[in-house]
């Protein structure tokens, strides 16, 4: 038994080095031959990670675990904190490079009349960031401790986990160094070029089969809840990615490629892609941690069983009809249009059974909202999820939508989605993993959780209250009509009319920066290992799960 | 109902996973893959052909830039858009655009139409200082586009690329695609003729106004003046058969 398994980590060893330096080779033929400076500079990146993933693998092999810690019990948590320290870190280079375009929108100058500093080349870097770097990796951290914890099971393959979260981070560092360097397929939330979206296919496909191999070697006769929805959001974005990016490449040696469809169906396809990447990256993924943290914060069972099953299907079956709302009005058939404005009206019903069942979960613990700020956290982020999925159907209604298409109403709806639901989720869900994956009593400091709330908070109402008053009011300018019939304002009218709001905004975003940085400085401090300052207001859920029960710290102190 | 029925997907990972993709499959299929077989999904209107090498380099540098994020290229059928832009946008118009360039934002207005609609020279000072002649503009300014050289080398193989794709480029076209480039800024040159033939209604001039070299402000200038000019409406019926 014993010879065979160290058979087994011969082989895994020898495969991955092979794979490594395969990689190398790659990278080195795009480095050399590559013909555009853009594409070149990527072989390098390629070759250099590959190069550091040879160098590690030849040192390691042959270790029992790798990554993992004794106090891990068996579970491969070593890239779960990988992808933690990551979630936080992109964070907050997302919601900064966020701001930075929003200040650019109230002050141009701030452009700098630069190409790598202009807007439209930061933006898709902030979305990306934001969508991809931050949610990815705390959707990577959170499907992967899950997965184990309610399988009891390590996750599946040796080094299979770390090439998914290290050719993720390759992934984001290529597709954010092309878009600011020009290279871009202009299709949105799926920038990359062919060749990176080719990369993140091959990293997607090993998530998948590390996710379901996990699940195969289950020692839980049930899959967890969670899991359908992460299993969900894995093969659905599998997917969505594959449709929408198919393109052929003027050269293999070259960035620049010309994607396969062409006007209206490239459009249908591309907000097919583009909603359920809200729909299944950035609405399964994270009620899939829902389903998790909240009922494991709360010390309370998920409120309906029943309910899950109802709204897990649905759920999924109806968000994939939604897209067409983004294209009313336009050259889309409008038999297209009906479908996808009422499957979006359809698709309110279980978006508020998930939320149903994410806030009842809180039956008899709603104390906890006053005394545990990392629990508010995530319930305030189950009401924005309520709200904004009841913002996204009426917005979806063709005449609510033939006055808020284009405006700003549509990002503030995003930013009330992303900001409230997905942010505030995933940093109660960081907040819970710190202490436990790196053995704390408790965070360094409760207190200053209450603050990253409260200041994220203000920020969020301004940046969408903020958008509302500008987008309806732009909107309404664009089709006001003078006494004589003439349209009454010009287009630049309305921009300038925007300024006040763009300022608020950018003060909104600035507070929710901050508050990022308070977690980054308060999450730093825990794993650092810093005596928590206020632990006996902190729950004992706060701690990680051997240190929950005085007997078993004792033991652990006495161990030391 | 038997809520217990449901522990079939709950104990068995391959049948979730295959009820899943059954699941997310349905949508798209219906509301996709009709778009390519009926026929009245996009119009047939006269004046429609595929861009000229020049408009096409500017329409990468276009997509380079990220322009989309701002400007959409869409006239919905709304009487303020029609009145404000023009006639509302034909699926036919963008039967070419590999990618589309719809947009979903107008933080800048629609550029469906914009061709014609100001002189060269207002572009290229309005991309070079945006507030110069828009003072409330927020648009970043994009001087580097004049002094720029226009990199066309593999203009050719960007024809190519885009018939695999299914744009109507002939063998003609591609051997031509650079001659013709340099033809449309260059009204003295020999190939004008020819390079109109090809592309009827190609506008050939000097964009930028600096006659030394090919730039990019040409190309992405000559790609906005020939926006929403193709398609000839005196001919297009919408009651007709192209009511859908």
């Amino acid at each position: 038994m014993i010879a065979r398994r160290q058979e087994w980590i011969a082989l895994s060893d020898a495969l991955a080095i092979a794979a490594a330096v395969a990689g190398m080779a790659v990278g080195l033929v795009f480095a050399i031959g590559g013909k555009d400076p853009v594409i070149n500079f990527h072989g390098w990146l390629f070759l250099a990670v590959s190069a550091l993933a040879s160098i590690t693998l030849l040192m390691r092999a042959g270790e029992a675990q790798p990554g993992s810690v004794a106090a891990d019990g068996g579970y491969a948590d070593g890239v779960v904190r990988a992808a933690t320290i990551a979630t936080v870190f992109w964070g907050v280079v997302g919601f900064l490079v966020g701001d930075v375009i929003a200040w650019q929108l109230a002050f141009p100058a701030l452009n700098f009349d630069l190409p790598w500093t202009n807007f439209g080349r930061l933006r898709p870097v902030h979305t990306s960031a934001v969508i991809f770097a931050f949610g990815g990796n705390a959707l990577l951290a959170t499907s992967f401790y899950v997965v184990q914890r309610t399988c009891r099971a390590r996750l599946a393959g040796r080094w299979a986990p770390w090439f998914v979260f290290w050719g993720y981070q390759l992934f984001l560092a290529l597709a954010a160094t092309g878009y600011v360097f020009g290279v871009t397929q202009s299709k949105e939330y799926a920038e990359p070029e062919w060749y990176v979206d080719l990369w993140l296919t091959i990293v997607w496909v090993v998530y998948l089969l590390v996710f379901l191999g996990t699940l195969a070697r289950r020692k839980e006769p049930h899959i967890y809840v969670a899991n359908w929805f992460y299993l969900a959001f894995i093969v659905t974005v599998a997917m969505l990615h594959v449709v929408n990016n198919m393109a052929v490449p003027v050269s293999l040696l070259g960035s620049k490629s010309y994607v396969l469809f062409s006007g209206v169906q490239d459009a249908m396809t591309q907000w097919w892609y583009g909603h359920n990447a809200v729909g299944f990256f950035l609405t399964a993924g994270f009620l899939g941690m829902m389903y998790y943290f909240v009922p494991k914060r709360a010390e309370r069972p998920v409120y309906s069983y029943r309910l899950s099953i109802v709204h897990f299907w649905s759920l999924i079956f109806l968000y994939i009809w939604a897209g067409p709302h983004h294209l009313h009005y336009t050259a889309l058939p409008d038999w297209a249009q009906t479908l996808g404005m009422t499957f979006s009206v359809m698709l309110w019903m279980p978006s508020w059974g998930g939320m149903i069942n994410g806030l009842m979960t809180l039956s008899g613990a709603w104390d906890k909202l006053r005394t545990d700020p990392v629990i508010r956290m995530m319930v305030v982020s189950v009401a924005f999820y309520g709200m904004s999925t009841f913002e996204g159907p009426l917005m979806s209604v063709k005449a609510v939508n033939s006055l808020s298409h284009y405006t700003d109403w549509t990002i503030g709806h995003v930013h009330s989605g992303a900001l409230g639901w997905v942010g505030f989720v995933s940093f109660g869900a960081v907040y819970c993993l710190v202490p436990w994956l790196w053995g704390r009593r408790g965070l360094y400091s409760q207190k200053l959780v209450e603050w990253h709330f409260w200041t994220a908070t203000i920020g969020i109402l301004l940046y969408i209250t903020a958008m509302w008053v500008s987008g309806i009011l732009q909107g309404l300018m664009w089709r006001a009509y003078d006494q004589l019939g003439f349209l009454e304002y010009s287009f630049v009218e309305t921009v300038a009319a925007m300024h006040p709001f763009y300022v608020i905004r950018a003060i909104g975003g600035l507070l929710f920066v901050a508050g990022s940085l308070l977690m980054a400085w308060n999450l730093w401090r825990t794993v650092r290992g810093d005596e928590p300052v206020d632990l006996r207001d902190q729950p004992a859920i706060a701690a990680a799960p051997w240190l929950r029960d005085p007997a078993g710290a004792r033991a652990l102190a006495a161990a030391e | 109902m038997k809520w217990a029925s449901h522990h079939i997907f709950e104990k068995n990972s391959i049948l979730l996973l295959v009820g899943i993709l059954i699941v997310v499959a349905i949508g798209g299929v219906v509301e996709i893959a009709p778009l390519f077989w009926l026929s009245s999904t996009v119009e047939k209107v006269k004046g429609m052909r595929p861009y000229t090498p020049l408009e096409l380099a500017g329409r990468d540098i276009y997509i380079r830039e990220g322009c989309y994020l701002c400007h959409s290229q869409m006239v919905r059928s709304l009487r303020d858009e029609v009145e404000r832009y023009g006639h509302y946008s034909l699926a036919a118009e963008s039967m070419y655009d590999h990618p589309f360039q719809w947009g979903s934002k107008r933080t800048g207005p629609d550029l469906a139409r914009v061709g014609g609609k100001y002189s060269d020279d207002w572009h290229v000072l309005h991309m070079e200082n945006p507030r110069a002649v828009v003072p409330e503009s927020v648009m970043p300014g994009y001087p580097f586009l004049s002094t720029r050289a226009l990199d066309f080398r593999d203009i050719a193989d960007r024809l190519k690329t885009l018939r695999v794709t299914g744009v109507p480029y002939s063998d003609e076209m591609i051997e031509n695609a650079r001659a013709d480039l340099e033809a449309q800024v260059n009204p003295d040159a020999d190939g004008v003729k020819a390079l109109t033939t090809r592309y009827p209604k190609a506008q050939v001039r000097q964009f930028d106004g600096d006659p030394s070299y090919v730039s990019e402000m040409d190309a992405l200038v000559a790609y906005l003046q020939m926006l929403g000019t193709l398609v000839d409406f005196a001919s297009f019926d919408a009651s007709g058969p192209n009511l859908r």
